[in-house]
């Protein structure tokens, strides 16, 4: 407990920098270079202030830390906020990449640059807010705001395709959301109240708990995307610019990952026993298929999109395997996988400004020409592949022993799909950087002191992380035991009293 | 006379402010002639600020007087500010549209102030007669209105058409309120809701019902009966589609719920199923046919359509939250309905005022502000969070989805992301197209009034409470 209202203060900040930048006048050169500084410098307060939280934060408490609590849209509704050791890893991470993507469209953004930054920033905000948030319609009003700025972000400073990726974007997720909108209704409706602490010892009947968590899933299968309502991710990270991209690989899909992990599993545990199958099923299919479809890409960023797909299919293979290894394993995997695909459309980042182009076949040979860049590119690469030392070993590694632990088939098809990814991912890596230099790529410069800086400490942080999981895996400890014991007791309650009443 | 055999007056001081307000207007008129439009105009405006002060200091809940076929409730109070805001607000722009244009006339002003009149007395009326005089009062200066632009053949056509369109509409009505007469041998709610208690229910009145809910989708242009609103809205000059799309939905509202909730609270499965009927149809006309449209005032002509769908979500919820619902939706309706045409208003090169939606592209570059606002007002009227108008389908889907109808919501939700595909289609215009021609400076009014419609409508999340507290008490009244 403090008196400090930490959480909102770091949910908030963004918009401060975006009362700043409003203030600022005139487009010349000058006004535009304190339009990108006071953007950058609030989103590093803002990562400092997430750094307080982080040493604030007691990772031996399975509840939830830093409760505020303010009347907001009367009666039962209360402007809510508070984090446990499932939530407080993906605020640090988000303000964490914040600057990354401030810093990556400091040259390549020309056009509208303070509209640019105002929507990162208020992005920013709408998505810390979703982690922090302890109130359902308050967490729903953060979760679907933040359609409103990515929507322009791809719109407005996307590609060729932008207008048709961000419609599909704006409508498959709106689809979603608000199916579960009305599971909320109901669930306001039948317990009284939308306080997500009071909701996650509310006990729904059975087959109420069947809908509610279809009205969820729906909403974050969306988000994840999981199979077979993907599509509109590859359309959404081609055309989005770069930082948008690293925004949606990183953050925005992990919002579906959190949303199974923090209504889903603990609200719903005898309905996510029930559809626990299913949801293998279609990770499993989305693990493999994804993976075959990524080896046939010809857009570098495409190719990513589809194996930061069948990546969170690991992740939601570990949740629904419901025990500590696969539920653990799913968040250390969101968490790494925000670095390394991050990371990795950074890197598409570079060689797409260098040459406009995300063409596979128009590269080759850069590790003549950019030799640091063939380093970065390999680090991400193998952390993408799951590599043991890198952090994409140790979510795949778990999530897989979970899976294994719940069902075997289904860890044997997922590991298939690790055989995959490493195909699709060294064969990228093979054809982008090794062979002789394609024609027109002679002059292409190696990474600027600028880029160093931000591939530097995201390559630093996915070795360590692969080699010292602990950091992240003893913060979420305690909440993911406690949330695995609840819902496992939840479901023996409920078999005994089936048991109780078959004569 | 004795004193006491006169009824209470004080529960009608806003009305007749408004009546005598608009008499001494038309003799200052009649004596001045066209000179005195400028201060008619003001007068005007100041006789509406007036009596929605008075509804404003009025006490809570006063009694029922004239025999108890008029009363100030809760209720009544809440939808009379919308109201007038409504008309206010359309008042106000008009001025300058109007003397653009070319049409300025004192009559005009006096016309919207009787037609406030009318609306105010609908609101208040708890029998079938002193609402059947108020609708009246309010249809007949409406219908001169639509047509005030005489020399011009879309704003005659308009005219026309509303008429007798609107003539027959209140001819159901009236058939309708006869019927239920005959069968409760009642006017007044409160005496009909008793006698149906009593078990008079019979075919008559069933049919009577029917011709009543007729009428009120009618007036809320609800589908079926929505045929004239994007002919009207378009031809009508677009100061006066403010006000149609506005104050007139408060009061067709007002009248429709009080009528249900509190006439014919056990004959609730009979209504229910119409409203859920005309709900869901008005949301899918709604969304379905703004997607072809080029003209902007015929788009928010089916938008409008298609909220009068969600706002009756709530009603046929049939419950005091359902109710509060639909109070809470039309209060932020209106905010951005007045905020969207302020900036229709705004649509203007040179001399000349355009409507195609193709005239907005690269708003966002040549006013970024009014772009901007424009925007966040397209995104709450699809109902995106954190923006008013998500508050506004959270409330009447809530008290849906409580009150059973869980498949109601989830068609309107669904239907909801049809509508958001023609909100988005042009914010895309807005945002993602080149700029063609810039418009004309936004006038201090359109301003003013978009800055407080947009303001409402985006910062209503950071202190809701006020407005869905006294849309509760306003509701409660009714139960």
């Amino acid at each position: 407990m403090t008196d400090w209202p930490i959480l909102s203060l770091v949910t908030f900040l963004p918009l401060v920098g975006v009362f700043f930048l409003l203030v600022i006048r005139g487009d010349d050169e000058a006004a535009l270079r304190n339009v990108r500084h006071v953007a950058l410098w609030t989103t590093v307060v803002t990562f400092a202030v997430s750094l307080v939280l982080w040493a604030k934060f007691d990772t031996t408490n399975p509840g939830f830390q830093f409760v505020e609590q303010a009347e907001w849209l009367g009666g039962a509704i209360k402007y809510r906020m508070g984090v446990d050791g499932i939530s407080t890893p993906f605020i640090i991470l988000t303000a964490f990449l914040m600057p990354f993507c401030i810093l990556a469209s400091w040259t390549s953004i020309k056009l509208r640059v303070r509209e640019y930054m105002i929507a990162f920033l208020v992005l920013e905000t709408l998505m810390i807010g979703v982690f922090s948030a302890l109130d359902l319609v308050l967490f729903y009003l953060f979760f679907e705001g933040g359609l409103i700025p990515m929507f322009l972000i791809i719109g407005i400073w996307g590609g060729t395709r932008r207008i048709y990726a961000s419609f599909k974007f704006f409508l498959y997720t709106l689809l979603g959301s608000l199916l579960m909108l009305v599971a909320i209704l109901a669930m306001y409706g039948v317990a009284g109240t939308t306080d997500i602490q009071a909701l996650l010892a509310y006990k729904f009947p059975a087959e109420m708990q069947t809908w509610l968590w279809l009205g969820f899933f729906a909403s974050f299968a969306v988000k994840m995307p999981m199979w077979p309502v993907h599509t509109w991710l590859p359309d959404a990270h081609v055309e989005a610019p770069t930082a948008g991209s690293v925004i949606l690989a990183g953050i925005l899909l992990k919002m579906g990952g959190y949303g199974f992990l923090r209504f889903s599993l603990p609200m719903f545990p005898l309905a996510s026993e029930y559809f626990a199958p299913f949801v293998w099923t279609l990770s499993v299919v989305a693990i493999v298929y994804t993976s075959l479809v990524a080896l046939m890409q010809e857009d570098i960023k495409k190719l990513i999109a589809y194996s930061s797909i069948a990546h969170m299919g690991f992740v939601t293979m570990g949740l629904f395997a419901m025990n500590a290894q696969g539920v653990q394993g799913a968040v250390f995997q969101m968490v790494s996988h925000g670095l390394v695909s991050g990371a990795l459309f950074l890197c598409v980042g570079v060689v797409y400004d260098r040459m406009h182009t995300r063409e596979i076949a128009a590269f080759g040979g850069l590790v003549n020409k950019m030799p640091w860049y063939a380093a970065a590119l390999m680090v991400f690469t193998m952390a993408n592949v799951g590599l043991p030392g890198t952090s994409g070993f140790v979510g795949e590694f778990l999530t897989l022993v979970g899976a294994f632990r719940a069902n075997t088939w289904v860890a044997l098809f997922a590991t298939t799909g690790v055989i995959l990814s490493a195909a699709y991912a060294l064969w990228l890596y093979r054809r982008v950087v090794f062979g002789t230099i394609r024609p027109g790529l002679e002059a292409i410069p190696d990474l600027s002191g600028k880029e160093i800086a931000l591939l530097v400490p995201l390559a630093v942080l996915t070795v360590i992380y692969g080699l010292w999981p602990a950091p992240i895996l003893d913060m979420s400890a305690a909440s993911v035991d406690n949330l695995i014991q609840s819902a496992q007791a939840a479901v023996d309650s409920a078999g005994k009293a089936a048991m109780a009443t078959t004569p | 006379m004795d004193a006491s055999a006169l009824p209470l007056f004080s529960p009608a001081l806003p009305e007749i402010v408004l009546a005598a307000g608009a008499l001494a207007l038309v003799l200052i008129g009649a004596v001045a002639g066209e000179r005195a439009t400028a201060l008619i105009n003001a007068l005007a405006l100041a006789v509406i600020a007036l009596a929605m002060a008075l509804v404003l200091i009025a006490p809570v809940d006063g009694p029922a007087t004239f025999g108890g076929s008029f009363k100030l409730d809760a209720f009544a109070r809440f939808m009379k500010v919308l109201a007038y805001i409504g008309a206010f607000a359309a008042l106000a722009l008009s001025f300058d549209y109007m003397k653009r244009e070319r049409f300025a006339r004192f009559e005009y002003a006096i016309l919207v102030v009787l037609s406030t009149l009318g609306m105010s007395l609908m609101i208040s009326a708890s029998d079938l007669i002193a609402l059947y005089l108020g609708l009246e009062l309010q249809s007949l200066a409406l219908y001169v209105i639509a047509a005030i632009h005489r020399d011009d053949v879309r704003s005659t056509e308009a005219g026309l058409k509303y008429f007798v369109l609107g003539a027959l509409s209140s001819g159901m009505l009236l058939y309708g309120a006869s019927m239920v007469y005959g069968a409760t041998g009642a006017i007044g709610f409160a005496d009909i809701a008793v006698a149906l208690k009593d078990g008079h229910s019979s075919m008559a009145l069933i049919f009577g019902l029917v011709f009543l809910l007729s009428g009120f989708a009618f007036k809320i242009s609800a589908v079926p009966f929505h045929m004239w609103t994007p002919d009207v809205y378009e031809g009508a000059p677009t100061p006066i589609t403010a006000f149609f799309a506005s104050a007139t939905k408060v009061a067709g509202v007002a009248m429709f719920v009080r009528v249900v909730s509190e006439a014919f609270p056990s004959a609730a499965i009979e209504w229910r199923q119409v409203v859920v009927f005309v709900s869901i149809a008005s949301m899918a006309l709604g969304s379905f046919a703004a997607i072809g449209q080029t003209n902007i005032k015929r788009l928010m002509a089916y938008s409008s359509i298609g909220h009068m769908g969600y706002a009756l979500v709530g009603l046929a919820a049939g419950t005091s939250e359902g109710v509060s619902g639909v109070l809470i939706y039309v209060a932020i309706y209106v905010a951005m309905t007045l905020g969207a045409f302020a900036c229709i208003l705004s649509m203007r090169i040179g001399d000349a005022y355009v409507e195609s939606i193709d005239d907005l592209s690269g708003l966002s570059r040549t006013n970024p502000a009014m772009a901007f606002v424009l925007a966040m007002i397209l995104f709450s009227l699809a109902g995106i969070p954190p923006l008013a108008g998500f508050f506004a389908k959270f409330y009447v889907f809530y008290a849906a989805v409580n009150a059973g109808l869980a498949p109601l919501a989830v068609i309107g939700l669904v239907l909801s992301v049809i509508g958001a595909f023609y909100y988005l289609r042009i914010v895309k215009i807005i945002y993602f197209d080149e700029p063609k021609v810039a418009f004309a400076p936004m006038t201090a009014v359109a301003t003013a009034v978009l800055t407080v419609a947009g303001g409402f409508t985006m910062l209503f999340f950071v202190y809701p409470a006020p407005l869905t507290a006294a849309a509760a008490t306003a509701a409660q009244s009714l139960f």
